[in-house]
């Protein structure tokens, strides 16, 4: 096998096509690192000089602080209530059968596969009409539309390789819906809550247009503050957008690494079981 | 503990959808017996005994412990015991911790719950892997764990729901063997679920005989195995050859070779009537009349399984002793008391 | 506890419906109140514009070549890019199915793009594709260009955000579903005379069929709702005006809700249409179990 991919040339070309690809990738992400760090940088492959100024203004100019403590606050918030909701839901969409469970998935799949800014204008409208938007509230609640279908998707191979005989083998053992809730499945399914748990943030972070269209100025997550500081350009320095970006993309990576300790990469983008072989 | 002196099933009926899984199922099963639910896949019995555990809520019928009724709790309060096919441990649980789950259940005081506890590990010989993970142990410790949780709870009626099938043919003898002396050395009442019938003969004081959700015969092993009710039963007994004719009193024209045979009517059959004469490989004699050949030899460790197939076309399943090879030239015998008839447009139930 | 209400719970439970369904209840309550309900009030909404009759903003978002167009603009991007993802992602895959060192390196590396986003990828390329940035620097140092090739700010910039957010998530998916056909079936298929070519073609290209209309359809949905890049690495108000800036535009830069509401359906009805059709064709493939018998 190994072989094989050193002599075919279309080996070569696969494997081109994928080093092309990453190069891009490491051009895009390194030329924000660079801008961020380098002082003066015109025409020349790199800047002349380094600094770390850049850092010490976005977060002044940015208020990074209050924006990094509502993204925090509204990542917990959100997935705190999906996993409290998702994963009851998630339960009984994964072990029962009941008339109009189907179309009760359907509907639970449809917010995920709907681009957010279709669902996001109303969504924002309505929630602007009961005077929600504009806050927190307004924002954690339009980041639960996609959240809760994603913990019931994530949630339902966990919850469907909890062999059932083991919930009927506790009843047997006289233990009430209680005890099989709290002592059988809860410590079963705590893999399965914090991988999704840590999803969700993932999602939450970068998730751009619900929070775009619902917060209001005291309400920014970075992503959205990154967004208004870049179309924004020209008022404020190059460097100290790509420094509050670099911020953010730090913040994502350590999310990123988190999560992979719980799933695999595949997991991150959807539900498709690994070959466990 | 809620002992009993008789459970009584009364019509025991489950539907799925429309098609019925079980179907009238009444008997009474006495304290201490050992009773065996057996029949092919799809027959019923498993439905039986989750109806009886509670985990499936009867389409019609009841069930009582003596004087109460039963079908409506649920399984957690009707202190029964229960192993499943695939033991359904609690993975994330020490065997001590699994085998003492169902004590906490009932609240029982720390101390005589460890040591209940303990007696049942070593009851089950797992002293030494008290500490471990149902994932650390092999097929059959995990069995002993399963056995040992359903019994601690000194259940008034263990149900075992096809324990063995998942052990390899040697390790399923020893626990056969185990199974029967904790029946009886604990005074249990066990209903056993299997569709092997060795296990069910060797194990049982009773058998129930079921096929597509009915009952087909109810007996001691040995009425079930020498008298099977019906064709069905006898079938699933070890009966292999199934021979069909037509009746003439106690003997049988067989189609369509005209053999005539003399057998034993299990009930009456008119002259005239299409018939099955029945009978155990191992009961065919080779000094018997009916000459065939020799076509399939397959060596049995003691005993050879033969078919062979007279000039009529007829097919035959024996057992002997005596070494045969294909082509052989043998003479079938069958003994009149081992052959047994049975009306083939039948009268049994189903 | 009578028994008239047993034989009633019994009957109930025999259908499935017990008290365990409850569970469902707050998942449901958010879904509807948080997606139904707004959906049914954004059509309401979009149905009664300050002036003009029942359909006078859907009327006016047709008759508006500016506002028209804009389904196609997004088309032509959303399409193409999604294709090339997913083509792409095929003979990538199909090499990396099996187990190499290296391999969960490289999916993690794959991640990264998905999970930072559209807008640091947008800021990514505005420097790195820029008149001054390295590609660009790339190019001119080698002599492969004269001038600094344009590439940010017009249609190239927004169809590479896509490509870069959506290739590893196209191939991730794909590998995942190449990785679930039972690798014996190609060995069945060597077995009897089939070369590598037969091999792929006859045998694992249409058990992956399916799976490639999925994975479509998911990188689609992606791609059309480009937003963020389409604005900060296109050309926002020319060739990358794509329908959720125009829908945006509308909700809240001219506050004209019914307006803003109509574009949003307009955009969900041209998605589930293109979506539709995949599926459709889909439907007409084989869609079982992709492994091989036992398991």
């Amino acid at each position: 096998m190994r072989r094989a991919i050193v002599a075919s040339p279309a080996a070569w070309l696969v494997w081109g096509a994928v080093t092309i690809f990453f190069v891009g990738l490491a051009g895009v992400i390194g030329s924000v690192v660079v801008n961020s760090f380098g002082l003066r940088w015109f025409d020349s492959w790199l800047p002349e000089a380094w600094t770390t100024q850049w850092y010490g203004q976005a977060w002044d100019e940015f208020d990074l602080l209050p924006v990094l403590t509502v993204t925090i606050l509204v990542c917990l918030l959100v997935a705190g209530i999906s996993v409290l909701v998702g994963v009851p839901a998630a339960y009984v969409l994964a072990r029962r059968s009941f008339p109009g469970g189907r179309l009760l998935y359907l509907l639970f799949l449809l917010p995920i596969l709907m681009p957010p800014i279709t669902y996001g204008i109303p969504l924002a409208t309505v929630l602007y009409k009961y005077g929600l938007a504009g806050h927190l509230s307004g924002v954690v609640l339009a980041n639960l539309v996609p959240s809760i279908p994603f913990v019931i998707l994530t949630m339902t191979p966990f919850i469907e390789q909890i062999d059932p005989t083991v919930e009927r083998a506790a009843r047997m053992c006289g233990a009430r819906t209680r005890h099989v809730f709290g002592r059988i499945l809860a410590p079963l399914l705590i893999p399965g809550i914090l991988a999704s748990t840590i999803l969700v943030v993932v999602r939450t972070v970068g998730m751009f247009e619900l929070t775009f269209l619902t917060a209001g100025p005291d309400s920014q997550t970075l992503v959205v503050a990154l967004f208004y500081s870049m179309s924004a350009a020209g008022i404020r320095a190059q460097q100290s957008v790509d420094a509050m970006a670099v911020i953010y993309c730090v913040m994502m990576l350590v999310l990123l690494v988190l999560a992979l300790r719980f799933v695999n990469p595949t997991q991150l983008v959807a539900r498709v079981k690994e070959d466990p072989e | 503990m809620t002992r009993f002196d008789r459970l009584r099933l009364d019509g025991v009926t489950r539907r799925f959808g429309g098609a019925d899984a079980l179907t009238g199922l009444s008997m009474e099963i006495r304290r201490g017996e050992f009773i065996a639910l057996l029949g092919p896949s799809g027959c019923g019995k498993s439905t039986a005994l989750n109806c009886l555990a509670g985990l499936l809520p009867l389409t019609e019928g009841s069930i009582w412990r003596d004087d109460t009724r039963l079908d409506t709790l649920p399984p957690e309060r009707r202190g029964f015991g229960m192993v499943f096919q695939n033991y359904a441990l609690f993975p994330h649980m020490s065997v001590q911790k699994n085998v003492s789950f169902g004590l906490q259940m009932q609240g029982v005081a720390r101390a005589e719950a460890r040591r209940r506890t303990a007696e049942a590990i070593r009851l089950v010989h797992l002293e030494e892997h008290a500490t471990k993970l149902p994932g650390q142990l092999s097929g059959g410790q995990q069995q002993r764990v399963a056995i040992a949780r359903a019994v601690v709870i000194e259940p008034s009626l263990v149900l075992m729901d096809e324990p063995l099938s998942n052990l390899d043919a040697k390790l399923r003898l020893e626990m056969r063997t185990e199974i029967r002396r904790l029946h009886q050395t604990l005074g249990l009442t066990t209903v056993y679920v299997t569709h092997d019938q060795e296990e069910a003969l060797s194990l049982a004081d009773r058998l129930v005989v079921l096929r597509d959700g009915r009952v087909q015969q109810i007996g001691t092993p040995e009425q079930v195995h020498t008298r099977p009710a019906n064709r069905h039963v006898a079938d699933f007994m070890g009966y292999r050859n199934l021979l069909a004719g037509h009746a003439d009193g106690a003997r049988l024209t067989l189609d369509p070779s005209g053999v005539r045979v003399t057998g034993t009517p299990v009930e009456p059959v008119p002259d005239g009537t299409p018939a099955v004469a029945a009978i155990r490989p191992e009961d065919i004699s080779l000094d018997g009349d009916l000459e065939a050949v020799v076509e399939v030899v397959e060596y049995q460790g003691r005993e050879f399984t033969v078919e062979a197939r007279t000039p009529g076309g007829l097919v035959l399943h024996l057992r002997t002793g005596q070494r045969l090879t294909p082509g052989d030239q043998i003479k079938a015998g069958f003994p009149p008391d081992r052959l047994l008839i049975f009306p083939s447009a039948p009268a049994d139930p189903a | 506890m009578s028994t008239a209400t047993v034989a009633v719970r019994h009957r109930l439970a025999e259908r499935g419906i017990d008290r365990q369904l409850l569970l469902l209840v707050p998942a449901t309550v958010f879904v509807v109140a948080l997606f139904i309900y707004p959906f049914a009030y954004g059509i309401a909404v979009s149905l009664q514009p300050a002036e003009g009759g029942m359909l006078a903003a859907y009327r006016s978002f047709f008759t508006d070549a500016y506002q028209r167009d804009t389904i196609m603009t997004t088309l032509v991007i959303a399409l193409p890019a999604a294709l090339l993802n997913v083509l792409a992602s095929v003979p990538i895959a199909y090499r990396m199915r099996g187990r190499f060192r290296g391999k969960r390196v490289l999916t993690t590396a794959l991640v990264v793009p998905i999970t930072l986003g559209t807008v640091l990828t947008a800021e990514g390329l505005l420097n790195f594709l820029g008149p001054a940035g390295w590609f660009n620097r790339f190019l001119t140092t080698t002599g492969l260009a004269d001038a600094p090739v344009r590439l940010t700010n017009n249609y190239w910039g927004v169809f590479f955000s896509l490509v870069i957010t959506g290739f590893p998530f196209a191939f991730l998916l794909v590998l995942s579903y190449l990785s679930g056909i039972d690798p014996s079936l190609e060995r069945a298929a060597a077995t009897l005379g089939a070369g590598w070519r037969q091999r792929f073609l006859r045998i694992t290209l249409p058990l992956l069929a399916p799976g490639l209309a999925t994975t479509f359809c998911l990188t689609f949905v992606l791609a059309f709702s480009v937003f963020p890049s389409a604005i900060l690495v296109g050309d926002p108000s020319g060739s990358t005006r794509v329908i959720s800036i125009a829908a945006y535009e509308a909700a809240y830069v001219r506050y004209d809700y019914a307006g803003g509401a109509a574009a949003a359906i307009i955009m969900g009805v041209v998605e589930l249409l293109v979506i539709s059709i995949v599926l459709g064709l889909r439907g007409l493939l084989y869609t079982g179990s992709t492994a091989g018998g036992k398991g």
